[in-house]
């Protein structure tokens, strides 16, 4: 039977592609493209204005204009996402290539504390680590790269085991080349699929929960904007206000849905499904 | 397998207690305590201490902590500083909401799976394939809190088919059992759907891959080749074998629900783990966020040791070595 190469067509990873690239735009250049200060008190009356031409989105309960919130806001979202998961892929592989390529007991080792960190119930973790001292991007970014690397070291572990049998691998240690050389030369280029698509895949996750510290209160605080605390600040007007959580909320999805597509793209071409079992096996 | 699970067991109460001490230690050291969560202008600083003194709070922490262990020992969690009341009431109040909660969404959770995940594999390439997967995508990425917002906006306030949060009505305490039964479905249809319908892909997506192996094995191939209805062939021959692997995630995803139940929790004003996990960290009421650290910390674990014991025996190789299946 022939096998379709791809699971999903190109066209949602480009559009993924497109949706992240353009999110990347509006954040660097929020403070241009943005209608006005996001902080800017409105004229009085101002206060909670359906969407009309004057404001696109409408006002919230202080008059500032959503559209140039929103656009701010996703400033807070990609450098939370990205930041916290360069952290996470940072320390993921770390530990996954000392394990897979170390001694026996450093592979132990690392795997108990990796058991330990994944024992921890990650939610109930972040929201401790987070309310334990102020609010702040720093603490949010931290605490989710901190909790977000140990599927990645397992991951990793496991690509790194098995590099390791193969020839060339197994040839530079002959060689007497240095464990520092032999990951760095010879594991690590084989290992950027697997990290790429991970990375692309955990980035609207760590977006995620960025939202959900802010929508509780613990991420990012005023005068910074952020998604998360903007659909808080419509939680008590849902009728009467409906454009204060609805829009940001939309904003969101579609920037989580931007990069699982482009994590799901990536995928696809790094790791075709199926193609390994006919092709080794 | 004894001597595996014993092993296995161990290792598993050793992580539970290494992530409850663990907690239990950084609340402590952490700036600031739940005095200073009580606003209150009348209380001096001398007051102040003394209701440290009288919590214990002001004891060195290995005491605190030795305190705490013998507690534990006795089953005793302490005693909420917040609600005065002690923390096994509290918790155990909140336990059966959770699980109530967190089983319907994922009854839902399977349904869902199985119903997209068999549709897509056996229509591959067709516009339905794309379709649903595109939108369990979509599906996926919803921030569930907001989701949930959405929900309330609609079917509660704007419709007002569903009550807006809580687990029951105003008036629940003067219904007879069965309306009450049907007052908590009431109140938990829009929470379980904001849970179920979040999480579903993951396994959908699973199911899908595997289905499509097992779609192209030999034995299949053979089936088709003897003229076997293609429905026939799906659900007798590929869903079944699809569905072991399928249970042993079952294990896999207690936590991950029960991490997204904190959230619709909050949202929903359900009053479960989550919501009494939330309400304590703002208070820094120590014991209870203790308590519920070391509950989802035990879920975590029981979640991870149930999948390994499920795939231990799913796996006949790993079971008894030399029988096969029917």
């Amino acid at each position: 039977m022939i096998r379709r190469p791809r699971s999903l067509g190109s066209f949602p990873a480009d559009a993924g592609f497109a949706l992240s690239v353009l999110l990347v735009v509006l954040a660097v250049t929020a403070p241009w493209l943005a209608p006005g200060d996001p902080a800017a008190l409105g004229e009085p009356g101002e206060e909670l204005q359906p969407p009309s031409a004057r404001h696109f989105l409408g006002t919230d309960q202080l008059g500032r204009d959503l559209l140039a919130r929103l656009v701010h806001g996703s400033r807070v979202s990609l450098l939370v996402g990205w930041v916290s998961v360069v952290l996470s892929v940072l320390a993921g592989t770390a530990v996954g290539v000392s394990a897979g390529l170390g001694p026996r007991w450093l592979d132990r080792g690392l795997m108990i504390v990796t058991d330990a960190f994944l024992a921890f119930p990650r939610i109930f973790v972040v929201l401790l680590l987070v309310s334990l001292s102020r609010p702040s991007l720093l603490l949010v970014m931290g605490v989710l790269g901190l909790t977000g690397w140990m599927g990645l070291a397992r991951l990793v572990r496991a690509e790194t085991l098995s590099l390791k049998e193969r020839d060339f691998v197994q040839a530079a240690r002959g060689l007497g080349l240095s464990p520092w050389r032999v990951a760095a030369v010879h594991v690590l280029p084989h290992l950027t699929g697997t990290i790429l698509v991970a990375a692309s895949l955990r980035v609207g996750g760590a977006i995620l929960a960025e939202s959900i510290l802010s929508y509780l209160g613990l991420g990012v605080q005023e005068p910074v904007v952020s998604w998360g605390a903007m659909i808080q600040q419509g939680r008590g007007v849902l009728l009467d206000g409906w454009w204060l959580t609805t829009f940001p909320g939309l904003a969101l999805t579609l920037t989580v849905l931007g990069y699982n597509l482009l994590g799901d793209g990536l995928r696809a071409r790094f790791e075709p499904r199926g193609g390994r079992r006919t092709d080794h096996g | 397998m004894s001597a595996w699970l014993a092993r296995r067991l161990a290792v598993s109460l050793l992580l539970v207690f290494v992530v409850t001490s663990t907690v239990f230690f950084l609340v402590r050291l952490a700036p600031g305590d739940p005095l200073h969560r009580m606003v209150d202008e009348s209380l001096t600083d001398a007051d102040r201490d003394l209701v440290r003194s009288r919590l214990g709070l002001d004891r060195p922490l290995a005491i605190q902590y030795l305190d705490w262990l013998g507690g534990i020992v006795r089953g005793d969690l302490g005693t909420s500083v917040k609600q005065h009341r002690p923390v096994a009431d509290i918790v155990g109040e909140a336990v059966g909401p959770t699980l109530l909660l967190t089983t319907t969404a994922y009854v839902l959770h399977l349904l869902l799976a199985f119903g997209v995940g068999v549709t897509v594999a056996a229509r591959r390439g067709t516009a339905w394939d794309h379709g649903l997967q595109t939108m369990g995508l979509v599906l996926y990425s919803l921030p569930s809190f907001w989701f949930g917002l959405m929900l309330i906006m609609l079917f509660a306030r704007k419709l007002g088919w569903f009550p807006v949060g809580g687990m029951h009505a105003p008036d629940a305490e003067f219904l007879g059992p069965g309306a009450r039964a049907v007052d908590v479905v009431h109140h938990l249809a829009l929470p379980a759907l904001t849970l179920g319908l979040g999480s579903f892909m993951g396994m959908a997506r699973y199911l899908r891959a595997r289905l499509d192996e097992i779609l192209a094995e030999e034995h299949v191939l053979v089936a088709r080749s003897r003229g076997i209805p293609e429905g026939r062939i799906l659900w007798r021959h590929a869903v079944r074998e699809a569905l072991l692997p399928v249970i042993t995630l079952v294990g896999l995803h207690l936590p991950f629900l029960i991490g997204g139940a904190v959230v619709v929790e909050v949202v929903f004003g359900w009053p479960g783990m989550g919501r009494v996990a939330v309400e304590a960290l703002w208070a820094r009421d120590y014991p209870v966020i203790v308590a519920t650290t070391w509950i989802g910390a035990c879920a975590v674990v029981l979640g991870s040791l149930l999948a390994d014991i499920a795939y231990r025996w799913a796996d006949p190789r790993l079971r008894h070595p030399g029988q096969g299946g029917p």
